[in-house]
């Protein structure tokens, strides 16, 4: 007797479910995040760090923000280029970065990213 | 070979695999080799070489049932069977491949001889040896759900299970060290455990040595390549971060084909992405390949039926046989003659006695 019939059932599951990324994709349009800067961001031109350390870490940031202003009482930060800024995600990042949807949401939402900011924090009302 | 020269050989491999992508990318900026061309190849790779293998051992014959026969066989009515661990039918033999496939039972039987001295007296012991299974379920289901949430890299929209996933498996929210700047992104509790279980899979090779005597390059090897895996995808998202969004496009256009290899990611992301497309291209060659081979453990998957359903061997070839019947025809006659008893009687005769 051959079991032949019944492995190459199994064979065709078992490949077709690790094929399915391909699958999925097929069927829907990748659109890649467009963050939009505001007026008020591109006027300002500098962060409180650089493009690339702000793309890929700002959550360490904003972590090391919460404990050293939460936990020791830190206030200030001082940037790089010895700017200080106020240690504060709705005063000083959002005072910016005020289209929470056009740019923080953007990669967060491509990338299924989904910060804890707002159980605390107000979700910024944005002027349209 | 001898242990430790098997330990450094595989280092050795391993330590090659993460230098090619260093140089290759790092100083050489070969992108569309490393984020298409290799990733492309490897998963063909893997594709071609699993379906061989499976189809190959799809020919084998199964000539008679081995199934272990860890419970009362079904026998009479007023004794109690055990249809899951000796299974008649079908469903019996589901229900054990499934145990087998998702709780790995037979790891769970696990037993080890240990020499002991009690009271200065020599002792063999035979320990109940749990350990190599929970490491087992610990990194098979970590790897999986590790797999799983990559998912969100190649795959627009995220589908929902991999955010629940995420959720349940960071909900720790916790960072992985008591000091600033390591590990906002909570810390997944299924790299930590993927990491120690797998540690633990290699120390067992080591210092039992048992299994260090029949440990080849071949065990060595993956368990190192999964470390260093590890190693560079945790590195990624707690230290050393590289622009994900740029790893996303990359990653979809593979899956779409109509891939990009976007500037700007760090040269750790295809140090990940190499191992990564080593370890499935030499997924078939290996004895990773018991992720097919599982499900097809006759101990396992047979049922215990060979006291009532006749299995024959397809190699038999076709045997001349005389059976008692031809060879009364063949000889009835004779037979008759010498006196000797037959079962059927001659056809004449019973012509004549007709005449009379």
């Amino acid at each position: 007797m051959y079991d032949g019939g019944k492995i190459v059932i199994g064979l065709i599951i078992g490949i077709g479910l690790f094929l399915s990324p391909f699958f999925y994709n097929a069927g829907t349009a990748a659109k890649a995040p467009d963050p939009q800067l505001t007026e008020k961001a591109k006027e300002a031109e500098v962060c409180v760090a650089n493009k690339e350390y702000m793309r890929e870490s700002h959550f360490s940031l904003l972590d090391e923000w919460r404990h050293t202003a939460v936990r020791d009482g830190e206030r200030y930060y001082t940037a790089a280029d010895g700017k200080k800024y106020y240690k504060s995600l709705q005063v000083t990042c959002l005072d910016c970065h005020s289209n929470k949807t056009n740019f923080c949401d953007q990669c967060h939402n491509y990338l299924d990213v989904d910060p804890y900011c707002w159980d605390c924090h107000i979700v910024p009302e944005e002027k349209k | 070979m001898n242990f430790v020269l098997s330990i450094l050989f595989s280092i050795f491999a391993v330590t090659v695999v993460i230098l090619i992508p260093w140089i290759g990318v790092g100083a050489l900026d070969l992108r569309v080799l490393f984020g298409i061309v290799i990733p492309y190849a490897a998963m063909a790779t893997f594709f071609v070489g699993i379906v061989v293998r499976v189809i190959g051992w799809s020919r084998s014959p199964v000539p008679f049932r081995i199934p272990t026969t860890a419970g009362q066989e079904w026998s009479f009515p007023w004794i109690k069977s055990n249809p899951i661990d000796n299974p008649k039918g079908t469903w019996g033999v589901v229900v054990r491949m499934i145990l087998e496939v998702l709780t790995f039972r037979s790891l769970f039987r696990n037993t080890r001889l240990e020499y002991r001295r009690i009271d200065g007296v020599p002792k063999i012991d035979y320990e109940w040896e749990k350990w190599l299974w929970i490491a087992a379920l610990l990194f098979h289901y970590s790897f999986f759900v590790i797999f799983l949430r990559h998912f969100r890299f190649f795959t627009e929209p995220v589908p929902a299970f991999v955010t629940l996933l995420q959720n349940l498996d960071g909900f720790m929210q916790m960072g992985a060290a008591p000091f600033n700047g390591f590990g906002l992104p909570g810390v997944y509790l299924t790299d930590m455990l993927l990491m120690a279980a797998v540690t633990w899979l290699l120390l067992r090779r080591i210092f039992y040595s048992q299994i260090r005597y029949v440990s080849l390059p071949s065990d060595y090897f993956p368990l190192f390549l999964i470390l260093a895996l590890g190693t560079s995808g945790m590195l990624m998202r707690y230290l050393l971060r590289v622009d994900v969004t740029k790893v996303k496009e990359l990653a979809i256009g593979l899956f779409k084909f109509s891939p990009v290899a976007p500037e700007g990611i760090g040269v750790l992301f295809y140090i990940h992405l190499f191992i990564l497309c080593v370890l499935i291209a030499y997924f078939p060659f290996s004895k990773l390949m018991h992720l097919a081979g599982v499900f097809l453990s006759p101990t396992r998957n047979l049922s215990n039926n060979s006291r009532f359903v006749r299995h024959v061997n397809p190699w038999n070839y076709p045997v001349k046989t005389h059976t008692y019947e031809e060879y009364e025809d063949e000889f009835r006659e004779h037979m008759i003659e010498a006196g000797i008893p037959v079962e059927k009687q001659a056809e004449p005769k019973a012509e004549t006695e007709e005449k009379e």
